[in-house]
């Protein structure tokens, strides 16, 4: 079985028949779990996570194995299951309140990632592993360059502490290609989630009725749908792409025009402010550090090798972002009809006011 | 009779104003990928600086067509001025006086995208850092990129020093263009030099704010906000024939011959400043 895992090119292209799935207790896991478990070729997928996933994702994780296992206790025991391929997609991005916060956070996206890659190391079988990383890997400078390819080196580390852990992600699968030469590692840099279902932290704080912005500044942001996300890992785990990739939705949107596309209200406030805001143990309104970066500095990656190797070209930012706003409607403040009507009603009185005042001239 | 006339003109002002407010409000607009918003530039930033370019400064083009009317360019110029305004009258000019009425891209330090406001400024009206990787994807997506080697060794010199050419650094620029491929288009700027003569620079105060140099001219600081009130000088802006980069195409990673095309740049550029000059014996000519 071992032998024949890293054989010829065309067994190599083909799919994997056992793989493993991190991360199934949320959303992108369980529903990448489950299509992955709905191809013909693929015998057997395991999801794994710490929790029990909740009940609203149980329908469709009918036809995965679920196993409950904390990754930063070791993940010796998914060694033996024959796994070919494997998806990483248990990382954070935000701290959840109930799960311990920020240390809780920090243990799971680091420890549990350096765990996994000790028990990937492992398995003989394995010829594929897929890792979720970030767009965040870039950090955050005044001396970036506009966009980032691929090869671009980040110049400072970043205040935010999903950035850093996505940087310490990276590192540890820099470690594993190099003792795994012969396995197939696919690291996906994703822009922030974005669609009708996703529920980040940025997303939830872009959907209040008055979005706080950084005052002067301006940033260029960059979103992904979940759908194109989902699409781009089913290719990875069934497909043979090796390499790092930005995965983010072509084109950007700045935050301003993001925040009038949805109809709220921006309201600048200082950045020291905000930093502060930030810096509160559970951060206040919701805030990080890692949103305050992204709130002064903006991100956009060039997509060119995504599009060139997968073949496929994620619907850009704009329209993923309109995507998200038609499920936001309820929250929006300021409305297109509404600005339309305020349109009309001052054409109408300037044509009023010109008429009486003709009739009066005359 | 003509009254009614006048009065549609006025209508359509009107309504062709509110619908751009409405478009704006919604965010119904494009931002390219370096944050560029081609329609607040030409709506709102460019007819305020033309107003600075024809009425303020009554400056006059030569030779333009000497930029090309189509695909990548690198423009460089000699800078000046204390504040940077002379990249501005630049964009300007690529704008209104070329027929194909191109966006100039203009490449800033990293001062420059530090700063609130500035920053956000910037970016709208098509800077980018002045960087390679920048550059290069500028160049190749076949735009009109402007440059200002001298960087603020240029915009900061002293009064007496005007119309001499400072270092060009090692030329990143040239570098770029000989990988894209793209001409360079040597531009002179005369006029620039006597908008705020710098006589002097209070370096501490710099460094309190975190500027390159705190400029004193004859008015700044003295008259306060008035002291900001750029001086009314002549302007001719002359652009050179290009210079074709593609034999050098090999090149681009020889530091010799980087410096050495940076250098011949650099001579064009002050021998048509000398020439330039010559047209313009009074500074505040009309």
């Amino acid at each position: 079985m071992t032998a024949v895992a890293n054989g010829s090119a065309a067994d190599r292209a083909r799919a994997p028949r056992v793989v493993i799935v991190t991360g199934v207790s949320r959303f992108l896991g369980a529903t990448i779990a489950a299509r992955i478990a709905a191809d013909p070729q693929v015998h057997k997928v395991v999801g794994v996570d710490r929790a029990d996933p909740p009940d609203e994702l149980a329908p469709l994780l009918r036809d995965v194995a679920v196993r409950r296992v904390d990754l930063t206790e070791g993940a010796s025991s998914l060694v033996k299951l024959g796994a070919e391929a494997l998806v990483h997609l248990a990382v954070m991005s935000s701290p959840d309140a109930e799960g311990g916060g920020r240390a809780a956070m920090k243990d799971q996206n680091v420890i549990g990632t350096l765990q996994l890659l000790a028990a990937c190391q492992q398995m003989p079988s394995l010829r594929r592993l897929v890792v979720r990383s970030s767009t965040a890997a870039y950090g955050v400078s005044f001396r970036d360059p506009a966009v980032f390819t691929e090869d671009t080196e980040p110049r400072d580390v970043p205040r935010g502490g999903y950035a850093r852990d996505i940087l310490d992600i990276e590192s540890y699968v820099r470690g594993f290609r190099r003792r795994r030469p012969e396995v197939t590692t696919t690291v996906l840099r994703f822009a922030p989630f974005i669609g009708p279902q996703a529920d980040t932290a940025l997303l939830k704080f872009l959907a209040r009725p008055a979005v706080p912005t950084v005052l002067g500044r301006d940033p260029r942001l960059q979103f992904i749908h979940v759908d194109d996300a989902l699409e781009i890992l089913r290719r990875s785990v069934l497909e043979d792409h090796q390499g790092t990739f930005n995965v983010a939705g072509p084109g950007t949107l700045t935050l301003s025009q993001a925040v009038r596309r949805s109809g709220r209200i921006a309201v600048p406030v200082l950045e020291p402010a905000m930093h502060a805001a930030a810096s509160f143990r559970r951060g206040v309104a919701g805030l990080s550090l890692d949103q305050v970066d992204l709130f002064v500095h903006g991100r956009v990656v060039d997509t060119a090798r995504l599009v060139r190797e997968y073949g496929f070209t994620p619907r850009s930012t704009a329209d993923a972002f309109d995507d998200f706003v038609r499920a936001q409607k309820p929250g929006a403040v300021i409305t297109p009809a509404l600005v339309a009507a305020t349109e009309q009603r001052m054409l109408d009185m300037i044509r009023s006011v010109r008429e009486t005042r003709g009739r009066a001239g005359r | 009779m003509t009254v009614p006339e006048v009065d549609d003109e006025f209508d359509e002002r009107v309504a062709a104003g509110l619908a751009f407010v409405r478009q704006r409000l919604s965010g119904q607009y494009q931002v390219d990928e370096f944050g560029f918003d081609a329609e607040l530039t030409d709506q709102v930033f460019q007819p305020v600086l033309r107003q600075l370019y024809r009425r303020w400064f009554r400056t006059e083009v030569i030779d333009v067509k000497n930029l090309p009317a189509d695909g990548g360019a690198l423009v460089v110029g000699n800078h000046s001025g204390t504040v940077a305004l002379d990249a501005l009258m630049l964009s300007v000019a690529c704008h209104d006086e070329h027929p194909a009425h191109r966006h100039l891209r203009l490449l800033g330090a990293d001062f420059v995208f530090r700063m609130p406001f500035v920053s956000e400024l910037a970016r709208k009206s098509g800077a980018t850092l002045a960087c390679n990787p920048d550059v290069e994807r500028l160049l190749e997506a076949e735009e009109l990129v402007g440059v200002f080697p001298e960087g603020f060794k240029g915009v900061g010199k002293h009064f007496v020093d005007r119309y001499k050419l400072q270092r060009f650094g090692r030329g990143g620029f040239v570098s770029a263009a000989l990988r894209t491929g793209k001409p360079i288009v040597p531009v002179a700027i005369v006029g620039a030099e006597e908008i705020y003569p710098l006589l002097g620079n209070i370096k501490p105060l710099a460094r309190l704010i975190g500027a390159p140099y705190f400029p004193v001219t004859p008015t700044f600081p003295w008259l306060g906000p008035l002291g900001m009130v750029p001086l009314p000088s002549k302007w001719l802006i002359r652009f050179g024939e290009p210079i074709d980069t593609t034999p050098y195409a090999d090149a681009a990673d020889d530091p010799a011959v980087v410096f050495n095309l940076a250098d011949q740049v650099r001579e064009t550029i002050q021998t048509m400043l000398h020439e330039t000059l010559e047209l313009r014996p009074d500074p505040f000519a009309p």
